[in-house]
């Protein structure tokens, strides 16, 4: 029990007793410049109720779910595309698969800052590269516009992170066995077959579990849209965690900041709940 | 299979061989692009880099960039070293909690064993994001405002359960004897984990240190709420305000020389360790 104890302390201190302050914090009008022994006013659910007739709170929770909504599926096909590709070990493959993952372990801070210069109008070179190409006319300005800007930020966020979706899956994919695999091509499965009919469904925890771990992040992204859009242009690709922050830590406003928060992880929870229940039932 | 469909179908094999091949060659090339490039922009002049149209390849080669953000208000040393401490800190702190914890979960007959696991994985199901007004006014309040160790018990909040979990697991996976053994000859707990599973558990360790590393080493918005003072920056923070440069006006060249900077701990440790990094990275996840 000595040996648990430190880390059952550390929990106790930094994630439970801020989660019931949180919860607490939701229900007042606590300040971020009020001093530690001022009043603080306790005002029942009138944050929330302020938070349901937020426009701006409102705007942030469906640009975030659409958001997410997109960049999912892309990261779904293409982790599983690549994933199909690099899965068996050979050494191109290998190299192939330790590229792909590289972005992973750089910051989303620094990969955001990167392409932020990529996209720029003016010294970017992933707009010189596409009007090289011939895709574009001329140099565009991706984050004039908020579809452009969320569509280059999921550009960027999906460079970033399609390797680890891929590596999960290809460790799912080499755990169904090549003698399953061998035994479906002796019976004639054609590849496509063998993909959909065997691999997929063997392979379903790891893509699920890649799915869900994507879907969580991409509902909490913050930094990419911070540092590349800055929730512009007029306040349109400002994220939920985005406007806490920009309510708690810009505005002072703690209590409405917290309600937001709860609300946020309710969303987050039962989404999560219930991605893990569907996929449960779909094993059945 | 009938002997007749197999030389038929061997030249297909090879052409579908050479495509996968193909295929694998331009995933890297369009993965490795953006990094490359980066890295060339570091190394253009000033004015190259700030020039429109940008140019693919340098001109010349300069460490000007780099120079120009070496001075950088406190200093880029400074801000590695903020960043370096706190993942350093960051990590001591995971590793001293982890490791007893998970020896204990692994080995240890305790009553409600499953429930405490389950509490500790939990915090890891918690949005970080979403505690961090709370947690702002927490070290607020033990004044650890703009300091390193309040950072890292941010950053040790994010990789706790994950350790934990690691940690359990490499316990797990020893055999009982060893242990039985060691009670046998009468040592302790604390002993036995001394010097009989510390030595067997060390790739775990390494891993966690790692994970750790890399989380603190990156993580941005804690940072950004917390390292309130141009001094405390650490390198993530720092990018954003070398990115606006003096006068508005984006210091390009600054920018990809320090997206370089803060890129690189993390590509080195990575391609060195990359064993440790992804056997830890499925033991995490697959469970």
């Amino acid at each position: 029990m000595v040996y648990v104890a430190p880390a059952l302390l550390f929990v106790a201190v930094f994630v439970l007793w801020p989660l019931g302050h949180l919860i607490w914090l939701s229900f007042t009008a606590k300040s971020l410049m009020s001093g530690p022994d001022d009043a603080v006013a306790f005002v029942g659910f009138d944050n929330y109720a302020r938070a349901f007739g937020d426009k701006n709170f409102w705007r942030a929770m469906t640009f975030t779910l659409t958001y997410t909504a997109y960049i999912t599926p892309i990261l779904l096909v293409l982790n599983l595309a690549l994933a199909l590709l690099v899965s068996k070990n050979t050494p191109l493959r290998r190299v192939t698969r330790t590229v792909v993952f590289l972005p992973v372990v750089i910051g989303l801070a620094s990969s955001s800052l990167l392409w932020y210069w990529l996209f720029d109008q003016q010294v970017g070179l992933f707009n010189r590269l596409l009007v090289d190409m011939g895709v574009l006319s001329e140099p565009l300005v991706w984050f004039k516009k908020a579809t452009t800007g969320q569509f280059a930020v999921i550009i960027s966020v999906v460079w970033k992170v399609v390797g680890f979706g891929m590596i999960l899956m290809v460790a799912g994919i080499q755990a169904v066995g090549n003698d399953v695999i061998e035994a479906a091509m002796i019976d004639g499965a054609s590849a496509w077959k063998r993909v959909r009919r065997i691999i997929i469904p063997l392979a379903m925890r790891s893509i699920v579990l890649a799915t869900l771990i994507s879907a969580i992040g991409s509902m909490l992204a913050f930094d990419q849209f911070y540092l590349m859009s800055g929730g512009g242009p007029r306040g349109q690709t400002f994220t939920t965690v985005y406007w806490i922050y920009q309510s708690s830590f810009v505005r002072f406003e703690l209590g409405y900041g917290a309600a937001q928060a709860v609300l946020l992880m309710i969303v987050i929870t039962s989404g999560t709940a219930m991605q893990l229940w569907l996929s449960r039932k779909g094993q059945k | 299979m009938t002997d007749a469909a197999a030389p038929l179908r061997r030249p297909r094999v090879r052409r579908g061989e050479y495509l996968a091949g193909a295929i694998c060659v331009a995933v890297i090339a369009i993965m490795l692009w953006p990094l490359v490039m980066s890295a060339f922009a570091s190394f253009k002049s000033p004015a190259e880099a700030a020039s429109v149209p940008p140019t693919y390849l340098p001109h010349s080669f300069s460490f000007d960039n780099y120079r120009e953000i070496l001075t950088y208000h406190a200093g880029l040393f400074s801000y590695v070293w903020n960043s370096l401490s706190v993942a350093g800190l960051t990590i001591l702190f995971c590793l001293a909690l982890s490791v007893p914890a998970g020896y204990a979960l692994a080995r240890f007959p305790l009553p409600g064993k499953e429930v405490i696991f389950l509490i500790l994985l939990a915090s890891m199901m918690l949005p970080f994001q979403a505690l961090l007004i709370p947690l702002y006014l927490l070290l607020n309040d033990l004044g650890l405002m703009a300091s390193k160790p309040g950072l890292a018990v941010l950053h040790t909040i994010l990789q706790l359960p994950f350790s934990i979990y690691l940690m359990r697991n490499s316990f797990e996976a020893i055999p009982k004897e060893m242990e039985e053994a060691a009670v046998v000859d009468g040592a302790s707990s604390f002993f036995a984990l001394r010097r009989i599973f510390l030595p067997l558990v060390a790739p775990g360790v390494v891993t966690v240190a790692l994970f750790a590393f890399i989380t603190s080493w990156n993580e941005f918005i804690g940072a950004l709420i917390l390292m309130n003072h141009e001094d405390s920056f650490t390198v993530p923070v720092m990018m954003t305000g070398v990115m606006t440069g003096n006068f508005g006006a984006i210091n390009w060249g600054g920018l990809q020389a320090s997206v370089i900077i803060s890129i690189l701990p993390c590509l080195i440790v990575y391609l060195l360790l990359q064993r440790y990094y992804i056997s830890g990275l499925l033991s995490g996840a697959v469970k």
